[in-house]
């Protein structure tokens, strides 16, 4: 844990929710709209966290202590996840797979706490986060594996630093196809157009909203905070397969890397404002295909 | 580029896999036809002469747009949906595609190839190899007479690629009869289904076999045989 360490931590803590904003605002300028302030989401969780708390007569601690855990794993991942050429301050063989597991244990007490409301809206809500992310999952594993063959690394970190973005070699191909898978994980894992619509109202559609209906005051703010590092997470691991390799001091290397993830968060405003949200019954075939395209990926680089 | 263009192609097919509109089915198709004319333009860098630029561009015409749009006016005229309709749903055909695109790959890395025909990019061969199964599990799945003709389509654009991928040129007059005998060949199946459709109000190749009229009396015959007994 060294100082650049210190300070990639901290620009992901503090950034994050920033994400949002910068998502949002793509959207309202797509629509021909002015827009919530870039920091509408830090407002919203300092006038969560000044809430009281409101729990459900149907609740017990498991409600309370879900948005908790949710939000300790995804800080616990967050640390594994390397900054372009910083690498990240928690590194080893095969971290990767711990990352996703945690990744699977902030779901697994969304979910918990979600189902501890009794609440039938958020029983069904929570099928469908499984679901979905149970067909995510092989588009990580695969990309995962496909970039330790690429570079013959084991560690998410040094994957990174072994892997060259360079256009013109055909092995990018590869690169670029996982890019685009995980892009789609992205949407996916983070509930966004077209597999969910964070903006959807209408319980009957919704995903990951609907998990959080009864969920109020500083538990909420928890719960969109993690949500934001869980974001940055996904946006940062799509940026480090981008981000080029410059001999520039570490701040320029840092700067450059944040300019990726910020640039991801308006790509994924753009997708929002250009496609529509996918037919639920439709979602598991986009998945399949997801996975279908990482798979012709991987069978690439074995190939290759 | 040979190797971006098979991965494009590849790719093109795995979607033809997945998609459920007939009409995108046919895009996809458009843009195959163009990115082989290209890969045989690229494949043929150092001697391009007239023939070369024949077949690619004679190729790219016919694939690319005669024939699409032949199959975009029999989709207009019959009265078929717009919807393709699979025997074998379309998650599960994704995942065929992928273990078909794997296999295809294996075979292409370790097929024995003589020093005169060889898998010059291998990419491009697997590819071929990969398109020509695509072609036939197209038409193997798939219920309307339409989609199994954009089953044959992707199936000859495998031919073509192979020709490119294992390095070994065609004669002029063979690559030009080849391309004849497809258009001859979707040309006729646009008039039966044209036909087809007009006949009996669909196209739907599983319900072709309960037109079983001719067997019906014989078998009544044979009844009245028996009762005659």
């Amino acid at each position: 844990m060294n100082a650049n360490n210190v300070m990639m931590i901290l620009s992901a803590l503090l950034l994050s929710p920033l994400l949002f904003g910068v998502i949002n605002r793509v959207k309202a300028m797509f629509a021909g709209r002015k827009g919530s302030p870039l920091l509408q989401t830090y407002f919203d969780i300092a006038k969560l966290m000044k809430k009281g708390m409101v729990y459900g007569n149907t609740t017990s601690l498991m409600f309370q202590l879900g948005p908790v855990f949710v939000l300790v794993s995804v800080l616990l991942a967050l640390l594994m996840v390397p900054f372009g050429p910083i690498a990240a301050p928690l590194s080893f063989q095969g971290d990767f797979i711990l990352l996703a597991y945690l990744l699977g244990v902030s779901r697994f007490f969304t979910v918990l706490s979600a189902l501890d409301t009794g609440s039938a809206f958020e029983g069904m809500g929570a099928s469908r986060e499984v679901q979905f992310a149970a067909m995510g999952e092989p588009t990580f594993m695969l990309g995962a594996l496909l970039l330790a063959i690429h570079t013959g690394e084991m560690s998410l970190s040094g994957m990174v630093r072994e892997i060259q973005f360079d256009v013109l070699s055909p092995a990018t191909a590869a690169v670029v196809l996982l890019v685009a898978a995980w892009m789609m994980l992205l949407l996916t894992e983070n509930s966004r157009i077209p597999v969910d619509d964070p903006n959807t109202h209408l319980e009957l559609t919704m995903i990951h909203e609907v998990m959080v209906l009864d969920t109020g005051g500083p538990l909420m703010g928890i719960v969109t905070y993690a949500s934001g590092i869980k974001l940055w997470i996904f946006s940062a691991l799509i940026a480090n397969l981008l981000v080029p390799t410059l001999s520039a001091g570490a701040s320029a290397q840092a700067g450059i890397f944040v300019g990726i993830v910020l640039l991801i968060a308006v790509a994924v405003g753009v997708i929002e404002s250009i496609m529509g949200r996918v037919r639920l019954r439709q979602i598991p075939k986009v998945l399949v295909g997801t996975t279908a395209l990482v798979a012709t990926a991987l069978i690439m680089t074995l190939a290759g | 580029m040979i190797n971006t263009i098979s991965i494009l192609l590849a790719l093109s097919s795995l979607f033809l896999f997945g998609s459920s509109r007939i009409r995108i089915s046919i895009r996809v198709v458009i843009a195959q036809g163009f990115l082989l004319g290209i890969a045989f333009l690229l494949h043929n860098e150092e001697h391009l002469n007239s023939s070369t630029w024949t077949i690619a561009i004679s190729s790219m015409l016919l694939k690319g747009i005669v024939l699409p749009w032949l199959l975009t006016f029999v989709l207009h005229r019959s009265r078929a949906k717009l919807e393709i309709e699979p025997y074998v749903g379309f998650g599960t055909s994704l995942f065929i595609g992928v273990l078909l695109l794997g296999f295809s790959t294996y075979v292409a890395w370790n097929l024995s190839l003589t020093s005169t025909v060889r898998a010059i990019p291998p990419a491009l061969f697997s590819t071929a190899l990969f398109l020509i199964f695509c072609g036939m599990f197209l038409i193997v799945t798939r219920k309307k007479a339409i989609t199994q003709t954009i089953g044959y389509l992707v199936l000859e654009n495998g031919v073509f690629a192979t020709g490119l991928g294992i390095g070994h040129e065609f004669p002029f007059i063979v690559e030009m009869g080849v391309m004849l005998d497809i258009f001859v060949g979707v040309f006729l199946m646009g008039i039966m289904i044209f036909r087809i459709d007009k006949a009996f109000d669909h196209t739907d190749t599983h319900r072709f076999n309960t037109l079983l009229d001719e067997i019906a009396p014989e078998h009544n015959d044979s009844e009245d045989m028996e009762s005659a007994q």
